[in-house]
């Protein structure tokens, strides 16, 4: 009996070389590795949830003074971050489908397209950082001073403060994100590499797949943080 | 293996709508919406995730039910945190 099932698992093994002793099928392989990528993207959200929670609870304390440092931000920038990081998630998603359907080649083009995708989001990130330096905005600066006023409110002036709250928030989370974008295009300068020498194909792709999914998660979170920290109180 | 192959075409679809997201979401921002504003941008947000989780994590197609329940928990959980949260600081100043 234990000989036969043995015997069995050897056969599948000897048919796909990816496939681990301890899997009964490829099938089932993948979905464990599926479930602990998601297992380990829900910690990530729990990282990401109580650095957003913090947030919550400061514009709700201080809402004029975050949109008034909202209102500092650079709008094109912010929404030109979101259309290419939006674009470098599509062609992830093609990277992972030419896996499936055996498109060697365009696995590499698509994963190359996605890191410079990536590169020009994080440049973009660091001009927004620049100007953010130049105009003293950086918080716990001794220079530190936001202009302006509280919306709709021109006698009420900013409480300089409560805007270092609002950029503390903001470099803590954008910096966050933009370390895991760093991380991203390592670990996919990593996985194009791999790509090249043809290890993906539509037998074996896990590590492109979970990857994909890691990026897709960085995605998602700065289609939250776009939002939250560029469009605050933004209407005339 | 049962495996989901989705058409290049499903995936244009969707990074179009997430464009049209995007570019909606900077126009209501433009518009004043009273207490509605934040609302309209999170809808958007929520609804741009939504797309990218089931279509371009494959969410909609996995045969894995453990996945969907491990997400769906993980949101739960989080609103949670937020929803106590502010319950607490939203309340603090009540007389």
């Amino acid at each position: 009996m234990h000989t036969s099932s043995t015997a069995t698992v050897n056969h599948e093994a000897h048919d796909n070389p990816a496939l681990l002793h301890y899997f009964a099928t490829a099938e089932q392989q993948k979905d464990a590795a599926s479930l602990g990528m998601w297992i380990f993207l829900i910690t990530e959200i729990m990282f990401f949830g109580g650095m957003f929670c913090a947030y919550l609870v400061y514009r709700y304390w201080y809402f004029g003074d975050f949109a008034a440092g909202s209102s500092s931000l650079s709008l094109t920038l912010g929404t030109i971050n979101t259309i290419v990081l939006i674009g470098s998630s599509l062609t992830v998603a093609l990277a992972v489908r030419c896996a499936q359907v055996g498109k060697k080649k365009a696995i590499v083009v698509n994963l190359i397209l996605t890191i410079l995708l990536g590169l020009a989001f994080l440049g973009i990130k660091a001009k927004e950082y620049k100007d953010k330096f130049d105009e003293h905005h950086i918080p716990g600066q001794a220079s530190f001073f936001l202009e302006g006023h509280i919306p709709r409110h021109p006698d009420i002036p900013v409480n300089q403060r409560h805007a270092q709250i609002y950029f503390s928030l903001y470099f803590a989370l954008t910096g966050m994100h933009a370390l895991h974008m760093i991380i991203g295009v390592g670990l996919f300068s990593f996985l194009t590499w791999k790509a090249t020498q043809g290890t993906f194909g539509p037998g074996y792709y896990t590590p492109l797949e979970n990857g994909g999914l890691y990026w897709h998660f960085v995605d998602i979170v700065w289609i939250y943080l776009f939002p939250l920290l560029y469009l605050i109180d933004r209407h005339p | 293996m049962s495996e989901h192959i989705s058409s290049v075409k499903l995936y244009i679809t969707i990074w179009i709508a997430l464009m049209v997201g995007t570019i909606l979401t900077v126009m209501a921002a433009r518009i004043d919406l009273g207490v509605f504003n934040p609302i309209v941008a999170l809808a958007i947000a929520s609804t741009k995730a939504v797309l990218v989780v089931l279509f371009f994590m494959h969410v909609k197609y996995t045969h894995e039910k453990l996945t969907k329940l491990v997400i769906v928990t993980a949101i739960f959980f989080f609103l949670i945190l937020l929803a106590l949260t502010m319950a607490d600081y939203g309340t603090r100043l009540w007389t």
